[in-house]
């Protein structure tokens, strides 16, 4: 990298993107017809699913154009948390998606892999211990960082099995209550990722503060980003994360392309 | 001697699927009067409110009298072959692919004689009973058939109803009580395959669960609020289907003016209406194409539509308006596979005994009365059904005074 002229760091990024010494991984799903989103009590709300409709392909409808109509919910397949989508962040500053300050966009990567857990236990929940076990391993979690919890949940290419829902609620795993409240307090996350439907567990709804991750992680003006993939190609620190929702006035959030860019060794 | 193999065989795939073809006409105004009836299944003539004369052919004014105030009135079925033929010419393709044609005159009881197609075994001075029924072109007809007589399977009059025996049945929706009914009352008649679709494989349904146990039955996943989804499937089995139920509903309670949620409007619009499109875009072709495939061709399109499809019920107000929506679709539906000889057969029935009527007083109907109705209205050739004291109320209401009705609801 050459530091001594103005315009050299960029150049070396897009160097190393160009000559693959930075990779750049999608930790995006394929937004698709069968992709879940959350289900509730059919008598509340719902968020709609992801639908297409052509509107032409090369036909009498625009012999030269091949385009669609699209519709879904703000919380569709990838997508990002804005502090706005709960009420406990309601009334923060630049809380919404046209908002948050763009270079908020922009944050490192921690990736904690419980997989193992998750496969044995889909209600598994991470626990401070487990994250400081990792930090003697990996090194503190840098302060405005990610955390990610890969669980491998995103294999789960059946939407039954991904939702995983049993007549008591959704088991999917996520963070422990006492987790997120440390992730803040102490390590100061930008916020939280995961691969399943949400950022909390399937069981969230009966914790003391339900939807902990949810309630916290906004309340204190930090994100969300559940429905990640591609956990298991990052390395546990270093990742760099780009995360911009679209600029939906007042968005509470919206479907995005995740990108992480890694220096290969 | 029906000349009809005892089950369907596979297709020779070196034969031309025979066209559709229908039967020849326009009637008159009051022609189509007897039309409504037999939609219904009633066996009505014109009366003049005169004299009391009873007429057929339908007219403008009393034969007798002059009077011009004609009412239908349902009369009895009853009557006296007085005279039979057979055709064994003619130049209307129709009839031509059909001959020889039994045609007879009937002195109805009720007094008019009636020139009727004849089923097998009527003989002349001998008594028949008669029914109104609609013919491949949405016409009607008179059928005589020997009073007493065993129904017999004439394979000419076979085309005036919609036996599910031995054809194959897709029904929309098999994850509801509703659905697992029509299914098992379409087995029961003889169906000899139903495949029932489901559209969120995460919600755990009994219903779709006993259907996934049953033989003869097939699940495939089917969102109508899907256009792919509605388009792999039809790729699929839209060439198997006979009988298409479109059965999808969704139940939501709540009016135009206190309840700005516009996404459950939408989604009533998405199933009722647009989720009828996309079963009709795709799957309407290859059923209209193959209204003459065989004895056991492509026949009926059954929609069940709620009774609130009639008449605005505020309480569920949006979810009236997009029942009616499809119903006006459903009529569109009907002239379209007309040409193919498909019937759509509307059901009209009053609140079921489910979940989503928890609050609604009795009657309410069970789905297995329903999907009853669905099946004895196919066997008879029905066109437009209504199921339950709440629908047969509107229907009759709605024919006296439309302004009556609409206040009543709402009280």
């Amino acid at each position: 990298m050459d530091a001594d002229t103005g315009g050299g760091r960029l150049a070396a990024l897009l160097s190393g993107i160009v000559t693959g010494a930075i990779r750049v991984v999608d930790l995006t799903v394929t937004l698709d017809r069968r992709t879940p989103t959350i289900v509730l009590p059919p008598e509340l709300g719902q968020t709609w699913p992801f639908r297409i409709e052509e509107i032409s392909r090369y036909d009498m409808r625009g012999p030269a154009t091949y385009w669609n109509n699209f519709s879904c919910g703000e919380h569709t397949g990838t997508h990002f948390d804005a502090p706005i989508h709960w009420i406990s962040g309601r009334d923060l500053p630049d809380n919404a998606t046209d908002t948050i300050p763009p270079h908020l966009f922009f944050a490192g990567a921690c990736v904690i892999d419980c997989s193992g857990d998750a496969a044995s236990d889909p209600d598994y929940l991470l626990t401070v211990e487990r994250v400081e076990a990792w930090e003697e391993r990996h090194g503190r979690i840098p302060a405005r960082s990610w955390l990610l919890m890969r669980t491998d949940w995103s294999l789960r290419a059946d939407p039954v099995a991904f939702l995983n829902l049993g007549e008591e609620g959704a088991h999917t795993p996520g963070p422990h209550p006492d987790l997120v409240t440390w992730l803040i307090e102490e390590r100061d996350v930008i916020g939280f990722g995961s691969e399943a439907v949400g950022t909390d567990a399937g069981q969230a709804p009966h914790f003391a503060v339900p939807f902990p991750c949810h309630h916290h992680m906004h309340g204190t003006n930090r994100f969300g980003l559940p429905g990640l993939c591609n956990l298991d190609k990052l390395p546990p620190q270093g990742a760099l994360l780009i995360t911009p929702p679209l600029k939906i006035r007042q968005g509470s959030g919206s479907p995005l392309r995740v990108l992480a860019l890694v220096e290969e060794d | 001697m029906t000349g009809l193999p005892d089950s369907p065989r596979r297709k020779d795939p070196t034969r031309r699927t025979r066209q559709p073809v229908t039967p020849p006409g326009n009637r008159s105004r009051e022609g189509y009067g007897l039309a409504a009836m037999a939609a219904a299944g009633r066996f009505a003539l014109q009366c003049c409110a005169s004299c009391g004369h009873v007429h057929y052919p339908p007219r403008q004014v009393c034969e007798r009298c002059l009077g011009d105030r004609l009412e239908w009135r349902d009369v009895g079925t009853g009557g006296t072959l007085l005279a039979e033929t057979t055709v064994r010419h003619a130049n209307d393709l129709y009839f031509r692919e059909r001959l020889p044609w039994s045609l007879g005159l009937v002195a109805a009881d009720a007094g008019p004689s009636i020139v009727a197609h004849l089923g097998e075994g009527c003989a002349r001075g001998g008594r028949v009973t008669m029914s109104l029924q609609i013919d491949r072109a949405g016409n009607a007809v008179v059928v005589a058939a020997p009073e007493n007589g065993a129904p017999a399977d004439d394979p000419r009059l076979r085309e005036l109803v919609f036996d599910p025996a031995n054809r194959r049945a897709l029904i929309v929706d098999g994850a509801t009580g509703l659905g697992r009914s029509l299914a098992e009352a379409l087995l029961s008649a003889g169906a000899r395959e139903v495949f029932a679709g489901f559209a969120r494989p995460w919600i755990r349904s009994p219903d779709l669960a006993a259907l996934r146990a049953t033989e003869r039955v097939t699940l495939y996943p089917l969102d109508v609020t899907d256009t792919d989804s509605v388009e792999r499937l039809a790729a699929l089995i839209g060439d198997k289907v006979e009988i298409l139920v479109n059965n999808s509903a969704h139940v939501r309670v709540g009016g135009a003016v206190d309840r700005r949620d516009f996404n459950i409007t939408r989604q009533e619009m998405e199933i009722h209406y647009h989720g009828l499109m996309r079963l009709a875009g795709y799957f309407g072709p290859v059923m209209r194409a193959r209204g003459a495939d065989g004895p056991w061709g492509a026949v009926a399109w059954v929609n069940l539509f709620s009774a609130w499809a009639l008449a605005n019920n505020p309480v569920m107000g949006t979810y009236s308006a997009s029942q009616a929506a499809a119903l006006s679709l459903s009529h569109c539906l009907r002239a379209e596979l007309a040409t193919g000889g498909i019937r759509v057969v509307n059901v009209f029935a009053g609140p079921l005994d489910d979940e989503w009527h928890q609050l609604v007083p009795p009657p309410k109907l069970t789905p297995a009365g329903v999907a009853a109705r669905v099946v004895s209205g196919l066997r008879r050739g029905l066109e437009d059904i209504a199921v339950g004291a709440v629908a047969e109320e509107i229907v009759q209401r709605l024919a006296e005074n439309p302004k009556e009705i609409e206040r009543a609801i709402r009280r």
